[in-house]
């Protein structure tokens, strides 16, 4: 179902990530933070994906427009922010394994293209993570420092796509995550362990 | 030096090692190593996690009422029968029950992930271990068409539909886009199946992802969002109001109607497309029936779809409950998860520490210490590990043990309790899939055993759903609209001090939470996955999991490309299995493959 020219295009602004593992949370953790500070139509969805890999397909299938927010490796200095956009998203497995989902998100772009649908535009934001592998740990610093400026990108590649966010002025907003959740909640009592516990 | 393990197996480590690393992440990422005799058949298994995962540190103190969020992101798969698990398990705690409506609801839910799981694990993630992809370029669209009508009546099935679909593929090979199909060992002398059953395997394959949508419409609408939807301690969040139109988030006639329909429309995928396609494919690979490991020994199954809300005995639970040792299927042996002595976990190869290494510890009492060290015959060092010792601690998986044994979990070993029980629901479509693919009653303990048990699975979990959905429809017509119990919700109403256990049959096997509640928070949880049970590490007696103990007598027809080793493990649908097929840095593998 391709949109006709004379509707709104359909956007999704996707976080993926797991967030109980550290850095690992960024892409949840941006798209949880964007929808406190800024406000969106309603043919734009703001969407926590999770590690859900395959299964976002649908959502995927039923947007023309995708902004997509992960950890990602690019082998750069810690907290960087990157963007590529279009053909530049790796769909087809590029030559550096460059994010933990990506197998799955990339397995998740070439489906809804073998199907029929996939999205007309298409912006990554990644973030280069300090550590993926803390249990239960928070973001690490430089990664939450990037959160606005992750924001602020994903707001003006919205705006080149003719999509206003607006910026939200004040009142209660909901998290996109609740059940303690949510980043504050989540962070004041998650620690870390400085132990050796994985396999490079 | 070949050993004999206490639960039947010989091991010899003697030959040259293979590495598999990753196979897939589960718990985080996923190893095999194994040595191969001269002729390239597998003596010896070692199978690892390399991810530590420690729930219980992230949910200690937190409120008991939330953890279901939590443990629904340990996994991206089984998202659903975490939050179920959890939220059972503090009921247990605390004594709370949910209605009747909230029991129907909630099977319908645990059923429709049942289904999803299935589909999307076959099609999308183990098929390709099976069918040729790209030697599906070769088939005859008309002799697909007749093979297809031959296996159903499935209404997709013209001489043009697979040309078409044909062309779609040979366009993304020529494309050098294989994309989902990229990292394959096509080619290989290990795919057995011509190639009009490989194009309309391809078929389906794409019929099923576009299916896999619908079912899990389901999700959202009972727990109001998707992915991650609502669970709720006493029941479930979302109320009904049969008459509302379009009030938020109610159950209605109309969400009723939608959830009738896609029930209807995967008993027939179900039946016209899943199970005639395993037993399709199954025709072609009855001759390899390996991977049995401990299927035919040891089985374990928690049992889970209660008849009857809050009634968890084995009596009101449809899917089979209970322990087989030792191949016994006469004497079905009951479980009782609260028992001390007979869920225990053991360290002794794992890397966690323990006061007293050779016991086991129930997980009430568990104890989550990280303990780093490889054993003296390891090669590398600790952060770059070339070979594992397996005689040393070498994984981050605990190995649990069900009265000091190895158990199976999963459909196969579900399937294999109802039909030892003689349940004729289980005991005749093993029958007939047997029979039909003229094969013995030892066939069902294999690879393929597990795959078309995983299928029936998928197939009883459908009728069930029309089962549920009647019962719940005809309840709220009798006047009970009722989703939750909230008397117990206040923590002032809790003891002080109390312990439970929540259990569910997840897509991939028996799942259980121990949680102990102190003063209104969590004071310890322990989530015992499927996946730990099957991949586990050895025990102090040296028994082997079963994924070690289904590789070994395993041959491999190249062993520079571990088809057989992956189609073996890819069976028991192995958690975060969606990142199954890991690349290397280079994108070109599909796991790093080292020959010592």
């Amino acid at each position: 179902m391709r949109k006709l020219s004379s509707t709104r295009p359909r956007v999704l602004v996707l976080g993926i990530g797991n967030i109980l593992w550290a850095d690992e949370g960024f892409g949840v953790r941006v798209v949880e933070a964007f929808h406190q500070s800024y406000s969106v139509s309603d043919n734009v969805t703001v969407l926590d994906g999770g590690t859900q890999g395959l299964y976002l397909v649908q959502f995927v299938m039923e947007t023309d427009y995708l902004i997509v927010f992960d950890a990602i490796d690019y082998g750069l200095s810690p907290g960087t922010l990157k963007i590529v956009e279009n053909d530049e998203v790796p769909k087809f497995t590029g030559a550096r394994k460059m994010s933990l989902h990506q197998t799955g998100f990339q397995e998740v772009l070439s489906a809804a293209d073998l199907l029929g649908h996939y999205p007309e535009k298409l912006a990554l934001i990644g973030c280069q993570p300090v550590d993926l592998e803390d249990w239960g740990g928070p973001l690490t610093e430089p990664v939450k420092a990037v959160i606005p400026e992750a924001i602020r990108t994903a707001v003006a590649v919205l705006k080149g796509w003719g999509i206003e966010a607006r910026a939200r002025s004040g009142g209660i907003v909901p998290s996109l995550l609740g059940n303690d959740l949510d980043f504050d909640n989540y962070e004041q009592r998650a620690s870390r362990i400085d132990h050796l516990r994985t396999l490079p | 030096m070949s050993i004999q393990t206490p639960n039947g197996f010989t091991l010899d480590n003697s030959g040259k090692r293979i590495v598999v690393d990753p196979v897939t992440r589960i718990e985080g990422h996923m190893r095999v190593e194994v040595n191969v005799d001269a002729n390239n058949v597998i003596r010896n298994a070692v199978s690892t996690g390399t991810m530590w995962r420690g729930i219980e540190v992230i949910l200690k103190n937190r409120d008991p009422r939330d953890a279901w969020a939590f443990t629904e992101r340990i996994c991206g798969v089984c998202t659903g029968a975490h939050a179920l698990t959890s939220v059972r398990a503090v009921e247990n705690a605390l004594g709370i029950t949910i209605p009747e409506n909230a029991n129907s609801i909630r099977n319908l839910m645990q059923l429709a992930l049942q289904v999803h799981d299935h589909v999307v694990h076959f099609y999308h993630l183990h098929a390709l271990d099976w069918v040729d992809v790209v030697c599906a370029l070769k088939a005859d669209p008309k002799a697909t068409s007749q093979l297809a009508q031959s296996v159903s009546d499935w209404a997709l099935s013209s001489p043009g539909y697979f040309k078409d679909i044909q062309t779609r593929l040979k366009k993304f090979v020529e494309s050098g886009q294989l994309g989902p199909f990229k990292n394959g060992y096509w080619g290989n002398a290990s795919y057995k199946l011509p190639p009009e059953a490989n194009l309309m395997a391809v078929a389906h394959y794409l019929e099923a992802l576009d299916f896999q949508k619908e079912i899990v419409k389901i999700h959202t609408i009972f727990g109001g969002k998707n992915p991650h939807p609502n669970w709720l301690v006493g029941g479930l969040p979302c109320p009904i109001n049969i008459d509302g139109t379009g009030a938020v988030g109610a159950i209605n006639i109309e969400r009723l109607n939608h959830v009738s329909s896609i029930i209807d429309q995967l008993i027939e995928f179900n039946e016209k497309v899943y199970v005639p396609d395993v037993m399709a494919i199954g025709s072609f690979y009855r001759d390899w029936l390996f991977g049995g490991g401990l299927s035919g020994k040891n089985v374990l199954a928690y049992g889970d779809v209660p008849e009857h809300a809050n009634d968890y005995s084995e009596a009101s639970l449809k899917l089979p409950r209970g322990a087989i040792i030792n191949g016994n299927l006469a004497d079905i042996l009951p479980i009782d998860l609260a028992d001390p002595e007979q869920i225990q976990e053991f360290v002794i190869h794992s890397w966690y520490k323990y006061p007293h290494e050779a016991k086991g510890l129930h997980p009430w009492d568990g104890v989550t210490e990280p303990h780093y060290e490889l054993g003296p015959n390891a090669k590398g060092t600790k952060t770059n590990i070339q070979e594992l010792d397996e005689g040393g601690k070498y994984s981050w998986i605990k190995a649990p043990r069900w009265r000091g044994h190895a158990m199976e979990v999963g459909p196969l070993a579900r399937w294999v309790v109802g039909y030892a029980q003689g349940k004729p629901e289980f005991k005749e479509p093993i029958e007939k899939v047997l029979k039909d693919l003229g094969l013995p009653m030892s066939a069902l303990f294999s690879t393929l055993g597990r795959t078309a048990a995983r299928a029936l699975d998928s197939e009883w979990a459908g009728r069930q759903m029309r089962y549920f959905f009647d019962k719940l429809v005809a309840n709220i017509k009798a006047g009970d609209s009722a989703t939750a119990f909230v008397d117990k919700w206040k923590p002032q109403t809790w003891p002080k001090e109390v312990k439970g256990v929540g259990f569910t049959e997840a897509p991939r096997g028996a799942l259980a939470h121990w949680i102990k509640i102190k003063d209104g928070k969590i004071d310890n949880y322990q989530c015992v996955v499927p996946t730990t049970w099957n991949a586990s590490p050895r025990d102090p007696k040296g028994g082997i999991g079963a994924f070690e103990a289904s590789l070994v007598d395993t041959p491999m027809s190249d062993p520079t490309q571990p088809l057989e080793i992956l189609r073996i493990i890819h069976s028991f649908d192995p958690c975060l299995a969606c990142s199954t097929h890991v690349m290397s840095p280079d994108g070109q593998e599909m796991a790093k493959v080292q020959m010592r």
